[in-house]
C-alpha cells in the first residue's frame, strides 16, 4: 500500500510542477507581445504622464520576475488581475477598479460556472452512452451494428465541432424547433430553462466525446478478449454477453477510466468552439472574445484555467488507472 | 403525446416482431444454426434496424413526391440520402476500377480494400486534383466581387438563384463555388504545409534525441511534455495573439506565423512517435556499425535512422494532417486564422453561418454554409477512413 501511496504522490507532485511550468509558459509567451499596452490603449492622446499612470494601475512599471510572481500568487489566490479592456474603459470614465466589476475575476467567476454546468450536462450523457454502445460493439462486433457504428463514430470524430453544431442547429432548432439555437444564459434561470437551453450545445459536445470513448472502450475490450482466461470463460460454456460484462469488463475498467478522463480533458478544447458557435456565455467564448481584441490579462487566466483543468484531469486519468490496476493495488 | 406513443409503438413491435422474425427464422430455414442460435438482442436489433430503414425510405419518398420538392421540409434529408448513395456508389465503382486498373501492387490493394477505404482513396484524390487545378477549375477568382450579392444556390431563378453562379454568391457578391474550389488549395494546401514542416522539426528533434541520448534527450523530452500539458487549440489561441499584435496591419503574414505556430505545437507529438521508433532502431548493429565507420550525426539521423522509420511516421502523417487542417479550420473558423482575401472553408462557415437560421422556409439559402462545413468533413472523414484500414490492416486487432 506504502508504494502505491508513493506512486500517487509523485504524479500530484509532478502534476503540480507541470502546472508552476506551464504558467510560467504562458506568462512568458504572454510578455513576448510588441509595442506598449499603455500607447495602444491611449492612441493619439498618449502623454507620458497619463502612459505611466495606466502602466502603473496595471502593474507594468516593475521588473519582469516580480511581474511573474506577483501574477502567479494573486492567480493562486483567486485575483486574476484587471482586465486591460476594462482598465482602459476606467481610465477613461476617470473612475478607481475599487468597484471590483473590472477584475478578470469577476468576469470570469460566472463563466466558469456556466462552462463546468455544460461540460457536466455533456458528460452526463456521454459518459453512459458511450460505455453502453463500446460494450454493444465489442460484444457484436465484425457483424453490420459494429460497421455502421463504426463509420459513424469515425465520421463525427472527424468532422470539425463546428459542422456538427451547425448540423444539430438545422436539424434540431430550425428545421424541427424543439430547442433554442442561442444559449441566452443568465443569472435566476430556473434548472429546467437553463438545462433546455444548454442542450443543443452539450448535445454537440456528447457527439465528438462519445465516438472517442466508445471507439476506446470497443478497442480495450477487444484487445482482453483474446486473453487465455476469456478463452476458458467461453469454453465453459458461457453467455458472449457475460463473458463481456463479468469477465472482460473488470479488467478493461483501468484504461476505460483512462478513456473516460482524456476525453473529459477533450471536452476543454471542444467547448471554445461550441460556446462561439451558440453563443454560451463560457469561459471559451470569452477567451476568444479576449484572443481578439488581445486582452492580456483574460488571455493569460484563461489559458491557465484551461490548461489547469486539462493537467487535473490527465493526472487523474494517470492516478485512477493506477489505482484501478490490481496488480498495484494487490503486491505480493 | 404523440413522439411517446410513437416510440411506445417502436419499443413494442421490436419486443414482439424479434421474437416472432427468429421464430419464423428458424421455422422457414429448418432450425439453421444462425437463428437457432441467435440471441434475442440480435433479432431485436434487425427489427429495429428495418423500422428505421423503413422510415428513411418512408421519408424519403415523402420528400421527392410533395410538391415543390426545393422548398419543402425535407429538402436536406433527400439531398443528404442522394449524396450518400450517390459517393458510396462512386466508392464501389472507383473499387471495381482500381481492381483492372494499374499495376499489379495497386490492383492487390484495391482486392483487399473495404469500400469505406476505397471511398477515403477517391476523396483524397479528388481533392488533390481540385487543390492543383483550381486556377483551371474554378470559374471565377476567389476575391472576384460581383455586383449580385446574395444569390441563392442552386442555379433557379424563380427561387433567387442565377445560372451563373450554381452554387450562389455570398453577402458582397463572391462566387461560392469558385471559393469552395480555390478553399481545397488553400486550406488543404496550407494545412499540409503546416503537416511537413511539423515533421520536419518533430522527426529531426525526435531523432536527434534518440541519437544522442543524454542531456539532450532529456532536455528536449521535458520540453515537449510541458507543451503537451497545455491543450493544443487553447495554446494555439494565446500565440496567435501574440502573432497578431506582431503582424500588427500586415494580415498576409499572420497566415505564416499560424503555419509555424500549429507546426510548432504538432510537432511535439511528432517528436513522441519519432523518439519512440529512434530509440528501437539505435540499439541495431548496422547503427553501431556506421558509428564505428565515423559517420556524421546528420547521416546517422537522415540515411539511416529515417528509411527505417518511414512506415510508422507514414502512418501517422495522415491522423496528423486530419489534425492540423481541423486545428486550422477551427482557429479560421474563430476568425484568427487563415486571412482574407485567401478563400478558405473555415473563415467562410463563420461568414455565412446566419443563412442557417433560414433554412425552414428556404432551405436553399441554407446549404452555402454547409456546404464548406462539409467539405472540411468530407475530407478528414475520407483520410481517416484511410488510416483506420492502414492501422486495421497492420494491427493484430483481428478478433
Amino acid at each position: 500500500m506504502g508504494s502505491l501511496l508513493r506512486i500517487v504522490g509523485q504524479r500530484l507532485a509532478l502534476g503540480f510542477l507541470t502546472l508552476v511550468v506551464v504558467s510560467f509558459v504562458i506568462f512568458v509567451a504572454v510578455n513576448a507581445m510588441p509595442g506598449d499596452f499603455a500607447q495602444a490603449i491611449l492612441g493619439q492622446g498618449y502623454t507620458e504622464e497619463a502612459g505611466d499612470a495606466i502602466r502603473k494601475e496595471v502593474g507594468l512599471d516593475k521588473p519582469y520576475f516580480v511581474r511573474y510572481f506577483s501574477w502567479l500568487g494573486a492567480a493562486l489566490q483567486g485575483d486574476f488581475g484587471t482586465s486591460f479592456a476594462q482598465a482602459s474603459f476606467t481610465a477613461y470614465a476617470g473612475t478607481g477598479t475599487g468597484s471590483g466589476l473590472g477584475t478578470v475575476a469577476a468576469q470570469l467567476a460566472p463563466r466558469f460556472e456556466n462552462t463546468m454546468f455544460l461540460a457536466t450536462v455533456a458528460a452526463t450523457i456521454a459518459v453512459p452512452v458511450s460505455l453502453v454502445l463500446g460494450l454493444l460493439a465489442a460484444l457484436y462486433r465484425n457483424t453490420i451494428f459494429d460497421r455502421v457504428v463504426n463509420i459513424f463514430t469515425l465520421s463525427s470524430i472527424s468532422s470539425p465541432e463546428f459542422f456538427m453544431a451547425y448540423i444539430l442547429i438545422l436539424l434540431l432548432a430550425v428545421l424541427n424547433p424543439l430547442l433554442p439555437s442561442l444559449s441566452n444564459i443568465f443569472d435566476g434561470m430556473s434548472f429546467a430553462d437553463r438545462l433546455n437551453r444548454t442542450l443543443l450545445p452539450a448535445l454537440t459536445l456528447t457527439l465528438i466525446v462519445t465516438a472517442h470513448m466508445m471507439r476506446m472502450t470497443r478497442a480495450a475490450i477487444i484487445n482482453l478478449l483474446a486473453s487465455p482466461y476469456i478463452e476458458m470463460a467461453r469454453l465453459k460454456g458461457i453467455s458472449p454477453m457475460r463473458v463481456i460484462v463479468v469477465h472482460a469488463l473488470p479488467n478493461a475498467l483501468a484504461p476505460i477510466i483512462n478513456v473516460v478522463a482524456l476525453n473529459l480533458a477533450y471536452l476543454i478544447t471542444g467547448v471554445v468552439v461550441v460556446e462561439v458557435v451558440f453563443v454560451y456565455p463560457g469561459i471559451g467564448q470569452l477567451f476568444v472574445d479576449a484572443v481578439k481584441n488581445r486582452d492580456i490579462p483574460v488571455v493569460q487566466a484563461c489559458c491557465l484555467i484551461f490548461a489547469g483543468a486539462y493537467i487535473l484531469l490527465n493526472l487523474t486519468a494517470d492516478v485512477m488507472s493506477i489505482l484501478s490496476n490490481p496488480r498495484l493495488r494487490h503486491p505480493k | 403525446m404523440s413522439a411517446l406513443t410513437t416510440i411506445a409503438a417502436i419499443v413494442i413491435i421490436s419486443t414482439l416482431g424479434g421474437w416472432m422474425f427468429r421464430f419464423a427464422g428458424q421455422k422457414g430455414s429448418q432450425n439453421a444454426p444462425y437463428f437457432r442460435d441467435m440471441p434475442y438482442g440480435v433479432a431485436v436489433g434487425y427489427v429495429l434496424g428495418a423500422i428505421v430503414l423503413l422510415w428513411l425510405a418512408k421519408t424519403y419518398y415523402l420528400g421527392t413526391t410533395l410538391e415543390a420538392p426545393a422548398s419543402n421540409q425535407y429538402f436536406f434529408f433527400v439531398k443528404a440520402i442522394n449524396l450518400f448513395v450517390i459517393f458510396a456508389l462512386a466508392a464501389y465503382v472507383f473499387r471495381i476500377f482500381g481492381r483492372h486498373v494499374g499495376t499489379a501492387g495497386t490492383k492487390k490493394l484495391f482486392r483487399a480494400m473495404p469500400v469505406t477505404a476505397a471511398f477515403g482513396v477517391m476523396i483524397i484524390i479528388a481533392y488533390a486534383v481540385t487543390a492543383i487545378f483550381a486556377g483551371v477549375i474554378a470559374p471565377h477568382g476567389q476575391d472576384q466581387v460581383f455586383a449580385l450579392a446574395n444569390v441563392v444556390p442552386g442555379g433557379d431563378p424563380a427561387l433567387g438563384g442565377n445560372p451563373d453562379f450554381p452554387l450562389g454568391t455570398d453577402q458582397i457578391g463572391r462566387d461560392i463555388l469558385s471559393r469552395l474550389i480555390y478553399g481545397a488549395q488553400n486550406t488543404v494546401g496550407i494545412a499540409f504545409a503546416t503537416t511537413l514542416l511539423a515533421f520536419f522539426i518533430g522527426a529531426s528533434l525526435g531523432f536527434l534525441a534518440a541519437t544522442l541520448g543524454g542531456w539532450v534527450d532529456q532536455l528536449l523530452s521535458r520540453a515537449v511534455d510541458v507543451m503537451m500539458a497545455i491543450p493544443s487549440l487553447i495554446f494555439a489561441l494565446l500565440l496567435m495573439t501574440i502573432a497578431s499584435a506582431w503582424a500588427g496591419s500586415e494580415k498576409g503574414i499572420l497566415t505564416l506565423y499560424m503555419v509555424v505556430i500549429i507546426a510548432v505545437i504538432d510537432s511535439t507529438r511528432v517528436f513522441r512517435l519519432a523518439r519512440a521508433v529512434g530509440q528501437s532502431i539505435v540499439v541495431m548493429d548496422y547503427i553501431e556499425a556506421a558509428k564505428l565507420r565515423g559517420e556524421g550525426l546528420g547521416y546517422l539521423v537522415f540515411r539511416e535512422i529515417l528509411p527505417n522509420a518511414t512506415a510508422p511516421l507514414l502512418a501517422e502523417f495522415g491522423l496528423r494532417f486530419c489534425f492540423v487542417f481541423l486545428t486550422i479550420a477551427s482557429l479560421s473558423f474563430l476568425g484568427v486564422g487563415i486571412q482574407p482575401p485567401l478563400a478558405d472553408w473555415g473563415t467562410m462557415v463563420r461568414d455565412m453561418s446566419q443563412f442557417i437560421n433560414f433554412a425552414a422556409f428556404a432551405p436553399q439559402v441554407a446549404v452555402a454554409p454547409l456546404l464548406a462545413a462539409g467539405a472540411i468533413a468530407l475530407l478528414t472523414v475520407g483520410v481517416n477512413f484511410v488510416v483506420d484500414w492502414m492501422l486495421h490492416k497492420s494491427s493484430g486487432l483481428k478478433e
